[in-house]
C-alpha cells in the first residue's frame, strides 16, 4: 500500500518538476532526489495539502505561492564562519596570494542570506584587501539576496558566532561590526559596499566573469554528478588561471573531470587551486 | 515480495557508540550488507567517530561523502552537522538543513530515506539514546516492509530512544546487543 503511494508520488513529482520547468524556467531535475522529496514532504505538511494535485493547483495559479515553494524546496540553512578552520585556512593560505593582485574579484554563489558573505567581508577587511576587492554575491533565490543584502542576523546568534570568528583568527572585537537592537544584529553596510547582488541559477545559467575566488558551498550537495559537473565547468570557464575554488567541508572535485587542472591546496578544507 | 536486505541502518545516541561497537565488532570483513549509522555527538564535535570505531571492527569504517556509491564490507558514518540521506541508485546524499529532533544528522531523515530508496529491503536497528530520534523513521520503514529492530530498553545506557520507538511501533523487534549480532550474521549467511 504504501510502497505504492510512494512510487505514485515520486512520478508525481518527477511531472511536477518538468511543469515547473516550462511555466517558471527553474530547472531542478538535476537535483538530488531524497532531499527533494523530503522538502516537499515538509512543504506539503506546512501548508495542509493534502496531495501534489493540490499542490500543483496552487503552484501554477499563483505566483505568490510558487516563491513560497521554492524558498522551501532549496535549503537556505547558513551561519557565519561556518567550519571556522575554513576560514582561517582561506585568511592564512589564499588572502596573501590574492593580495598580490591589484583588484581582486570573489564569486560567492549560492550565498544564501548572506552569512558566509559577511564572514568574508570581515576576513578581507581584517587582511587589508576589502578596498580592492569586488565581490559578486548570487543565488537563485531573490529573497534570501535581499535579505542578505540587508545583513540582520539574529542576535541570539552572535555567541556562537563569536566563538567560530575567533577560532577563524578573528583579529579584534567580533561586536564591532555590527549594532544590536530588538533581537537583531545588523552589520556594518560598509562590509558589502562592493558587493553585487544578482540572481543566478547554476543549473541554467552562464558564466558571467572571471574570479579569483569562487565559494560555493553547500550548494553541490543538493545537485546529482550531472548537473554538479555543469557547475564544475562553469566555474572553470569563470576562474583566472591559477584562481580558487572553496567547496563545502563534504565536496569534492576529485570526481570531477576538470579535477586534473586542479590542485587541491587544503584537503580538508577543499580548497582547490586551477593550475592552468 | 521476497524480501532481502540491502542496506542496515543504525541509530543510536547516548550510549549508542558503545552499543553499536559491540555489535559491529563480530562482524567478518567481508560482511555482505552495507551498514549505514548515525549517531548522535555534540553538535560542534569534530573528533572523528571513524577512528573510534575502526581500531574495533573488522569491516572499513569511513565517513559518508557526498554522491558515494555504497559498498558491501563497509560502515557508513555520518558526519557531524549534515544529514545523511539514501538515493534509488544506491548514492549518499548529504544535507544542511535544520535540525530535526535536535539534531544534524537526524536518525529519522537517513531511516525514511533509506525506506525510499530500499522498501521492504531495508533493516534498521535503533539503539540507546536520551532522544526521541529515529522512532518516526522506525515506524515508516516498518509501513513499508522493512525489518524494524530496537535494543533491548533492559539492556541499554539509556532507554528513552528505545522506549519511544517501542510505543510508536508495535511490530518492531526487540533484542539485546548479542541478539542483534546473531541476526545480523544470519542475514550474511546465504
Ligand atoms: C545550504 S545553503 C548554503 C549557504 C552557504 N553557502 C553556506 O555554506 O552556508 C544553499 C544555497 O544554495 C542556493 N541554491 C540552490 N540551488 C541553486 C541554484 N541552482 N543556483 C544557485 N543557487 C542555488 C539556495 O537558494 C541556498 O541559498
Amino acid at each position: 500500500m504504501k510502497l505504492e503511494a510512494d512510487a505514485l508520488f515520486e512520478q508525481a513529482v518527477e511531472t511536477l518538476i518538468q511543469d515547473i520547468h516550462a511555466q517558471y524556467g527553474y530547472d531542478f531535475s538535476g537535483y538530488a532526489r531524497a532531499s527533494v522529496y523530503r522538502r516537499i514532504r515538509r512543504f506539503l505538511g506546512n501548508k495542509n495539502l493534502a496531495s501534489i494535485e493540490e499542490l500543483r493547483k496552487n503552484l501554477f495559479q499563483d505566483s505568490y505561492f510558487f516563491e513560497n515553494f521554492l524558498q522551501e524546496i532549496t535549503v537556505n540553512v547558513t551561519e557565519m564562519f561556518r567550519d571556522p578552520t575554513f576560514f582561517l585556512a582561506l585568511r592564512e593560505n589564499v588572502m596573501p596570494i590574492l593580495s598580490t593582485y591589484p583588484f581582486i574579484k570573489i564569486w560567492d554563489a549560492g550565498c544564501s542570506t548572506g552569512e558566509e558573505l559577511f564572514s568574508l567581508a570581515i576576513i578581507l577587511k581584517e587582511e587589508g584587501l576589502l578596498e580592492r576587492t569586488k565581490i559578486y554575491a548570487t543565488d537563485i533565490n531573490q529573497k534570501v539576496l535581499k535579505q542578505a543584502k540587508e545583513g540582520i542576523f539574529p542576535l541570539a546568534n552572535m555567541a556562537a558566532y563569536t566563538t567560530a570568528y575567533y577560532a577563524a583568527g578573528g583579529k579584534t572585537e567580533f561586536s564591532s561590526y555590527y549594532t544590536s537592537s530588538y533581537g537583531s544584529a545588523k552589520f556594518d553596510a560598509s562590509l558589502v559596499k562592493n558587493v553585487v547582488f544578482y540572481p543566478h541559477n547554476l543549473a541554467t545559467d552562464s558564466s558571467f566573469n572571471e574570479f579569483h575566488l569562487i565559494l560555493c558551498r553547500n550548494v553541490l550537495i543538493y545537485f546529482n554528478r550531472t548537473l554538479q559537473e555543469r557547475v564544475f565547468g562553469l566555474f572553470d570557464e569563470s576562474l583566472v588561471s591559477l584562481g580558487y575554488l572553496a567547496l563545502g567541508k563534504k565536496e569534492t572535485l576529485a570526481m570531477s573531470q576538470i579535477n586534473g587542472h586542479y590542485t587541491c591546496v587544503d584537503k580538508s578544507n577543499r580548497i582547490y587551486r586551477k593550475t592552468t | 515480495m521476497k524480501k532481502e536486505a540491502k542496506v542496515i541502518v543504525i541509530g543510536g545516541s547516548w550510549g549508542g557508540i558503545k552499543a553499536s561497537q559491540a555489535i559491529l565488532k563480530q562482524l567478518p570483513a567481508s560482511y555482505s550488507i552495507p551498514i549505514v549509522m548515525v549517531l548522535h555527538r555534540l553538535r560542534h564535535f569534530d573528533g572523528n567517530l571513524q577512528i573510534v570505531f575502526e581500531k574495533r571492527v573488522a569491516l572499513q569504517v569511513t565517513e559518508v561523502e557526498e554522491k558515494e556509491q555504497l559498498k558491501p564490507g563497509y560502515v557508513y558514518v555520518a558526519p557531524s552537522n549534515y544529514h545523511v540521506l539514501l538515493e534509488k541508485d544506491q548514492t549518499f546524499s548529504l544535507d544542511v538543513s535544520e535540525l530535526e529532533n535536535y539534531s544534524r544528522p537526524a536518525i529519522d531523515v537517513t531511516f525514511t530515506s533509506a525506506a525510499d530508496a530500499f522498501g521492504s529491503n531495508t533493516v534498521a536497528i535503533l539503539l540507546s539514546g536520551a532522544s526521541k530520534d529515529g522512532s518516526a523513521g522506525l515506524k515508516y520503514i516498518a509501513e513499508r516492509g522493512g525489518t524494524v529492530i530496537v535494543q533491548d530498553p533492559q539492556e541499554a545506557e539509556v532507554d528513552t530512544m528505545p522506549l519511544a520507538a517501542i510505543a510508536l511501533v508495535p511490530g518492531c523487534q526487540i533484542m539485546n546487543s548479542e541478539r542483534i549480532q546473531a541476526f545480523l550474521l544470519s542475514l550474511h549467511d546465504h
